[in-house]
């Protein structure tokens, strides 16, 4: 780790609570080390704003690992900033130069509705899997693990469909703020599964139906969704979403 | 001493391998009409709060959930990487529940309840079979059936794994089933809620003050029962694996409420992870330590040699594993690997900018095994490795040092995992139950999902069947205005001290106390140290702390400043308990109780008990509490790594 600091000025989207509009306010951020993760950053501009006794930064965060899918938020226009299959949170300082000017926005999506400065509300994530993102089995009545063999490749084409950690960077880079990437990956893995056929039909048209309703654009093949998703979700999920519901309308 | 009335642990009679099913016929049924009229609170939607409150909700109780974050699936069970096990035996090796019931008393070096943990071992077989069901992604080999591997020195593969995301498929999984249930409407949801106090109303545990983390405001839920699933206290170290949010407040609120607190200086510090880079950083990354598998780990033999690694010959490295412990070499378990390599940062041969990290090294196995093969293996671990520090561990050896991972020490539970405050019950991380003084690789995943799948449904059951209730409700019982009241004082006065430290300061030296003086190893002149500095900085809080922001609005910074709050406190706890266990076990070392071999030295005449807490005022020493261990199934012996 060969060690350096570089000095930035960001452009912060700062919002209170209930204040209908915000705006970017420009904050320095002097001797960052470059081993640092982009929200490590942003704990030391809060500190130092702290200092002054103003008011810290708020956004979203917890394992600071990449998998528990909380934190987010645009950077120079990219969700999760530049740099591939990355959340913010493991986002590091070398891959920004001395005296570059960063802005950091919150996702932007009518279903994800401001709460404060970079924290949103993505509870319409939730709402989409109470529609039909499960199987329906009790605790309890199992059959033996083994008793039904899954080939190889069709766990592991579900497996990296269950990847998905519902950050919603997919929404926020999305043009129309679609949420297919999101709902396809649910719909794949549980599609793909011999366990989760039972439901199929039912489970594709209950949660297209709520992603509507929770105010959700419609996919228009930009693929921006795809490049932007931390964990490489793959948008041949988004086919096989499409394959399943009019397989579904038409039975 | 007198017997303990309180910390009866109602373990069953008759042979370990029939109690828990003689005990769930002896437990009360509650009338499938009558569920309907319970509520339940469960906080927190980890593996064990998630399963916990999906299950009663299917079982026809009426739940109450809470989680910090914005969703239930972001508990940092999500972030588990190795796998579960499961004593389904299917690798044909000689596995067994008793084997893994055997590995699990032993790992924990003979300080966990032989009852408790035979169940655990039983129930392992039912999570595995229950999550194929759920539509878990496990790994599976050509034929289609369930792959395993043996994880964390066990001599059986039973270990079941999905990728290196074993925990996020586990956790999303519980996470639908308590979506389907939310859906149902047996489940009401909180999410961006934080505990700040257990109520209390005739003796029974009732309900919880909550702090909405959006508005600010205070408030109050009632219920027949109450069941945390808040997780452990490894943040109490600032740096740990732990997520941000992980915090003690939920289950030391209940230990000042009448709850005991067991084994608190049971903490566990993992071998291989990151490094610390500098003042600044906020959190520190696992790395599996299947990496120990290929790995070999190494520092120079000069103290302060600033070459680079490739500089260094041979013969002027230092295998100190490999030398010291020949047998199993990089293979010694997690608090061995752990006290090593800081032995051999504090002699000065740490690497690294800091000295405080050691060489983990791939280029004998890549030459061996060529570099497709250990691509195959620990391929997303080096990437991940990558990302962080910048350095390929293809071509230079990666640097690791010793993180805090997992707090076996948690609220006392008995054998239906309720806790001394009646209709109080504890799971997962949060309860102090299976592991010990020192928790086996995979062994949490199996513990959180046994507790809130398997046995909570049970024993919740049996409290409820036989417990008479008075009506209490949010508006009228007294109790919970005295909740509000409590929490808006406390609130206020962190706001209103206006010193000139901020919050995370004061975390940051309350870590390296305990980092230092009871960390990986502890001697009671440290530890004495430690108490004094700990109280000091507590006191230094109170009065110099600066918290900006108000109560009633989005505020990080008082969130964090009441959960540092908490752990100045459950520091000094954590210390006495250490100062008070004179004898090393497990994760637990203090030098002046070693063997020859440097290993931990039990005193299984005097300590073969678990120490309960039980808080006593402010400023006060607690008072001790004992529960003997007896061993019926397994013999004590000495763990031996040489």
């Amino acid at each position: 780790m060969i060690s350096k600091s570089i000095n930035l000025t960001l452009k912060v989207w700062r919002q209170s609570r209930g204040e209908k509009k915000g705006h970017l306010e420009t904050y320095y951020a002097k001797d960052i080390s470059v081993d640092m993760s982009f929200l490590e950053m942003i704990d030391v501009v809060n500190e130092d704003l702290t200092k002054i006794h103003k008011e810290p930064i708020a956004f979203d965060h917890d394992c600071r690992e990449g998998i528990c899918g909380m934190c987010g938020a645009v950077v120079n226009g990219r969700a999760h900033g530049h740099e591939k299959e990355t959340t913010l949170c493991q986002l590091h300082m070398r891959h920004f130069s001395d005296g570059a000017t960063i802005v950091i926005e919150p996702w932007r999506s009518r279903a994800f509705p401001l709460i404060k400065d970079l924290v949103v509300d993505r509870s319409a994530l939730d709402k989409i899997i109470q529609a039909g993102g499960f199987i329906s089995v009790n605790a309890g009545g199992a059959p033996d693990a083994n008793a039904l063999p899954i080939p190889r490749e069709v766990a592991e084409t579900a497996f990296n469909a269950a990847a998905c950690i519902g950050c919603g960077a997919c929404v926020a880079a999305c043009p129309n703020a679609s949420a297919m990437l999101f709902v396809s990956a649910k719909i794949s893995q549980l599609a793909l599964l011999p366990q989760g056929r039972p439901e199929g039909a039912k489970r594709v048209q209950a949660m297209v139906r709520q992603m509507d309703e929770c105010g959700f654009g419609n996919c228009s093949n930009e693929t921006e969704c795809e490049v932007e998703c931390p964990k490489g979700i793959s948008i041949l999920n988004i086919a096989r979403l499409n394959r399943e519901f009019l397989k579904a309308e038409f039975s | 001493m007198k017997p303990d009335t309180k910390l009866d642990s109602k373990t069953p009679d008759g042979p370990l391998v029939d109690k828990w099913d003689r005990h769930r016929f002896n437990l009360k049924l509650v009338n499938p009409a009558n569920k309907k009229k319970f509520e339940i609170i469960v906080v927190g939607t980890g593996l064990a709060g998630a399963s916990a409150a999906a299950t009663l909700a299917e079982l026809g109780y009426h739940v109450k959930n809470f989680c910090i974050q914005d969703s239930p699936r972001r508990a940092h069970s999500i972030a588990a990487q190795g796998g579960i096990n499961a004593a389904k035996n299917y690798a044909n090796d000689g596995d067994s529940a008793w084997r893994l019931f055997y590995d699990t008393i032993k790992g924990g070096d003979f300080r966990a309840r032989e009852a408790n943990v035979y169940r655990l071992a039983q129930l392992s077989c039912n999570i595995i079979d229950h999550c194929v069901a759920q539509g878990i992604p496990f790994a599976r080999d050509y034929g289609g059936f369930l792959d395993n591997r043996s994880f964390g020195g066990a001599q059986v593969s039973r270990t079941f794994y999905a990728k290196g995301q074993t925990g996020q498929q586990l956790l999303l999984g519980a996470y639908s089933a308590l979506m389907r249930q939310v859906s149902t409407g047996m489940v009401k949801l909180f999410p961006r809620r934080e505990m700040m106090d257990l109520v209390i109303v005739d003796g029974k545990a009732r309900g919880i003050v909550v702090r909405n983390l959006i508005t600010g405001e205070i408030e109050t839920y009632d219920a027949h029962a109450v069941v945390l699933a808040t997780g452990g206290y490894g943040n109490v170290f600032n740096l740990s694996t732990n997520a941000m949010a992980s915090n003690v407040t939920a289950s030391f609120r209940a230990y000042k409420r009448g709850a005991y607190f067991a084994n608190p200086c049971f903490t566990q510090i993992h071998p291989t992870c990151i490094p610390v880079h500098g003042t600044f950083q906020s959190k520190l990354t696992l790395m599996s330590e299947s990496l120990r598998n290929d790995g070999r780990v190494w520092v120079p033999k000069k103290p302060g040699d600033k070459r680079l690694p490739a500089d260094i010959p041979e013969s002027e490295r230092d295998y100190y594993l490999e030398n010291k412990y020949p047998s199993f070499g990089n293979l010694v378990p997690r608090d061995v690997a752990s006290r090593n390599a800081k032995e051999q940062c504090d002699m000065g041969k740490g690497v690294g900018e800091t000295g405080l990290a050691v060489y983990l090294d791939f280029a004998d196995a890549i030459k061996r095994n060529g570099k497709s093969v250990i691509a195959g293996k620990y391929g997303n671990l080096f990437e991940m490795y990558e990302k962080i520090s910048g350095d390929n561990p293809y071509k230079t050896p990666m640097m690791i040092y010793p993180a805090v991972h997992y707090t076996m020490g948690g609220l006392w539970v008995d054998y239906n995992l309720m806790s001394t405050i009646q209709g109080l019950f504890v799971l997962g991380e949060a309860n102090f139950s299976d592991h010990g003084a020192n928790r086996l690789g995979a062994s949490a995943l199996m513990q959180g999902l046994a507790d809130g799948y398997f046995v909570i449904p049970y024993t919740i059951g049996g409290y409820l069947a036989q417990t008479s209730f008075s009506k209490v409700n949010v508006q009228d019982s007294m109790e919970f205005k005295q909740g509000i009241d409590d929490v808006q004082k406390r609130i206020e006065k962190l706001l209103s001290i206006n010193g000139k430290r901020t919050v995370s300061e004061f975390h940051r030296e309350l870590g390296l106390i305990l980092w230092d003086y009871c960390g990986m190893s502890r001697n009671e002149e440290g530890l004495l140290k430690a108490l004094s500095m700990v109280k000091k900085l507590r006191h230094e809080f109170w009065e110099n702390v600066y918290v900006p922001g108000t109560g009633n609005d989005l505020n990080q910074s008082l969130e964090n400043a009441g959960r540092v709050a908490d752990f100045l406190e459950f520091g000094e706890l954590m210390i006495n308990d250490a100062l008070a266990r004179k004898e090393s076990c497990g994760c637990h070392f203090n030098t002046a109780f070693q063997t020859e071999e440097n290993e931990a030295k039990r005193d299984d005449e005097n300590f073969c008990h678990v120490a309960a807490w039980e808080y006593t005022g402010d400023d006060q020493m607690p008072t001790f509490h004992k529960e003997s261990l007896s061993f019926e199934n397994v013999e004590l012996s000495q763990r031996s790594y040489k």
